[in-house]
């Protein structure tokens, strides 16, 4: 009868041991899943955060540049040249057309050639390895530095002086990845359906390129000239030791002459004048937006394809 | 666009000429020869456009370099390196505040804009619903498209007595001002490299994650993350490129005191403001301290270049 009701009394035990056992795992199961739902919960939170930082900061400095300088836009601002503190921006615009027509025309039909040369011609190796690390190497440069260059060599070892035809020069090869990469994006996305077909019809590989693949690129194309577009109005750092600063209107190309964006530094460094500063950053930033807009599209019409 | 049809008549329009040659057999061995030797120069003019590139590239180093080495040589590599005085008027050339300005304003600009990328970028390819998507993304395609001066005057404007304010100092003009423009300036490198390494992650991993019982959040930081690594430290070396090459916004609001850098709301300058600063007077030795400078910033960048190189190329295999 001991001996029984020990038994029990043991099976029992175990019994309850068992249950606090279980208890503990489950209660320990249940704070590690809420743990893990308040950590999952801080993340989204974090995640959530961030990106409305991330757009919160465009939108802050989007509408502090346009409604302080949307005041001071007018026709006068827009159509005459600066003096000192008065004028408007005129030659600076066109400072500004002129740099990125000269600079876009160097480096287009070279970066056009190049990406070309990269997709349908070269073969996997050294060479193809070395013209992809001078492109990367390229897009890493710092501004300032091919602004140093662009004095070294172009200003004065090939002696174009401080002028539009340097700057551009300098800019054409800091935008060359840009075209490149870009391009070759746009070649790779032409259907090889369309070179295989005009292969077959007994087309020659440059008449193939030149007939087939370019036309059907050309979205790509203007995609990455107007991206370089975008990249040469917002250059300082480069154009300030190349293209010079002079603010007239420009009447050659071998003219000294500041483009919009030196200009607005200027104005804020040497501390000309703010108005002057907020209504030249508006038009800037209203130029870039269209310029990020239009390529949008154009990358658009390339990848739907 | 354009369909195959089309694409046939055009070709079809441009072999005529060849038919036609097609009645004079010698003709036309002949002139498929001169075919062959024009489209063989063709491709030497390709080849010449995209070495264009490499030679720019030679190029540039090499006058960098030659204009730099000298002054850095005369002056002694290494008191020119830990030099911790650059006074011009007295030909003492140190860069080493300048070096450590960079350092500092890269740092802050890693810390404050690495993370909020890289949750921008997660939200972008794993949380935003649509709708959203389709205003962050051309946010940040736009933040990268606004120029530096502008980001310069920004910060000139909001950032800087917006610190005078808060942290009641005299002047804001400060390395922590220039680390929150540069982060916000590498905000959009980040984001868009570290979102297209999220999105190259394959879905069974995370399909694989979420079966076991992992949560959407836990698959997003133990699974997808790290096998995104690569490409999101290649989006970091980028930012860290960008935030060390940045000039004319960090000259705007750092302050540009050439001296050791001392506290986070205390003036500093970079190695880029440096040359940008002084270049426009400068003559003699003091000119060419400057290349000097650049010299070294062009030897950070290259490191910096060839870490990417070196990591996007073990990514690729």
């Amino acid at each position: 009868m001991y001996l029984l009701i020990r038994q029990v009394n043991n099976v029992n035990m175990r019994k309850t041991i068992d249950h606090l056992l279980n208890c503990k795992m489950l209660g320990k199961f249940f704070s590690k899943f809420s743990m893990r739902k308040t950590i999952d919960h801080l993340l989204t939170t974090c995640i959530w955060i961030s990106s409305f930082v991330t757009v919160g900061v465009l939108a802050w400095i989007l509408l502090h540049v346009l409604l302080n300088g949307i005041g001071h836009i007018n026709w006068e601002f827009l159509s005459t040249a600066a003096k000192g503190h008065e004028g408007g921006i005129l030659p600076m615009i066109v400072s500004t057309v002129a740099v990125v027509l000269v600079a876009v025309g160097i480096s287009t039909p070279i970066g056009v050639c190049a990406a070309i040369y990269l997709v349908e011609y070269a073969k996997p190796g050294k060479v193809v390895r070395a013209i992809r690390f001078a492109t990367e190497t390229l897009a890493g440069i710092p501004s300032i530095i091919y602004g140093m260059f662009g004095m070294i060599f172009f200003v004065n070892l090939l002696k174009l002086g401080f002028s539009i035809l340097a700057g551009a020069v300098t800019l054409s090869i800091m935008v060359l990845p840009t075209i490149v990469r870009t391009t070759e994006e746009a070649l790779k996305a032409v259907p090889i359906g369309f070179k295989e077909g005009s292969l077959a019809l007994g087309a020659s590989k440059l008449r193939t390129i030149s007939r087939v693949i370019l036309p059907s690129a050309i979205p790509g194309i203007l995609a990455a000239i107007i991206l370089s577009i975008g990249r040469i109005v917002g250059e300082t750092a480069a154009l300030y030791f190349t293209a010079g600063t002079v603010p007239r209107m420009p009447t050659a190309i071998m003219d000294s002459a500041r483009t919009l964006s030196v200009h607005l530094y200027l104005l804020v460094y040497e501390g000309i004048s703010f108005e002057k500063a907020y209504a030249t950053a508006t038009v800037l930033v209203v130029v870039v937006a269209l310029i990020n807009f239009m390529a949008n599209r154009m990358v658009m019409v390339f990848k739907k394809h | 666009m354009m369909n195959v049809d089309e694409v046939a008549t055009m070709v079809e329009v441009e072999e005529e000429p060849a038919k036609r040659k097609k009645i004079v057999p010698g003709k036309t061995v002949n002139s498929s020869k001169w075919r062959a030797i024009w489209e063989k120069i063709i491709e030497i003019f390709f080849f010449l456009c995209a070495s264009t590139a490499v030679i720019s590239v030679i190029v540039i180093t090499i006058y960098i370099f030659a204009q730099g080495t000298p002054a850095i040589l005369k002056i002694g590599p290494l008191k020119f390196v830990l030099g911790k005085l650059w006074r011009p008027e007295a030909e003492i050339f140190g860069v080493l505040p300048m070096i450590i300005g960079s350092i500092y304003a890269t740092l802050g600009a890693i810390i404050i804009g690495v993370p909020i990328g890289i949750f921008t970028a997660i939200f972008l390819s794993e949380l935003a619903p649509g709708w959203l998507i389709k205003i962050v993304r051309p946010a940040v395609e736009l933040l990268a498209g606004i120029p530096s001066v502008i980001y310069g005057f920004f910060g000139l404007v909001i950032i800087v007595p917006l610190i005078e304010d808060k942290l009641n100092v005299s002047a804001g003009n400060s390395l922590l001002a220039a680390s929150i423009i540069l982060g916000i300036m590498i905000l959009p490198t980040v984001v868009s490299i570290s979102e297209a390494a999220i999105r190259a992650v394959p879905q069974s991993y995370k399909e694989g994650s979420l079966a076991m019982g992992a949560s959407h959040i836990q698959t997003i930081f133990k699974v997808i993350l790290p096998a995104a690594r690569s490409g999101i430290l290649a989006a970091v070396v980028l930012g860290i490129g960008r935030a060390v090459g940045e000039t004319m916004a960090v000259i705007l609001v750092a302050g540009n005191a050439p001296m050791m850098p001392k506290a986070l709301t205390g003036p500093i300058r970079t190695l880029t403001a440096n040359i940008a600063i002084e270049m426009g007077y400068a003559y003699g030795l003091h000119r060419e301290a400057l290349f000097g400078s650049g010299v070294i910033l062009f030897i950070f960048i290259m490191m910096l270049n060839i870490i990417l190189n070196v990591s996007t190329y073990k990514a690729g295999e």
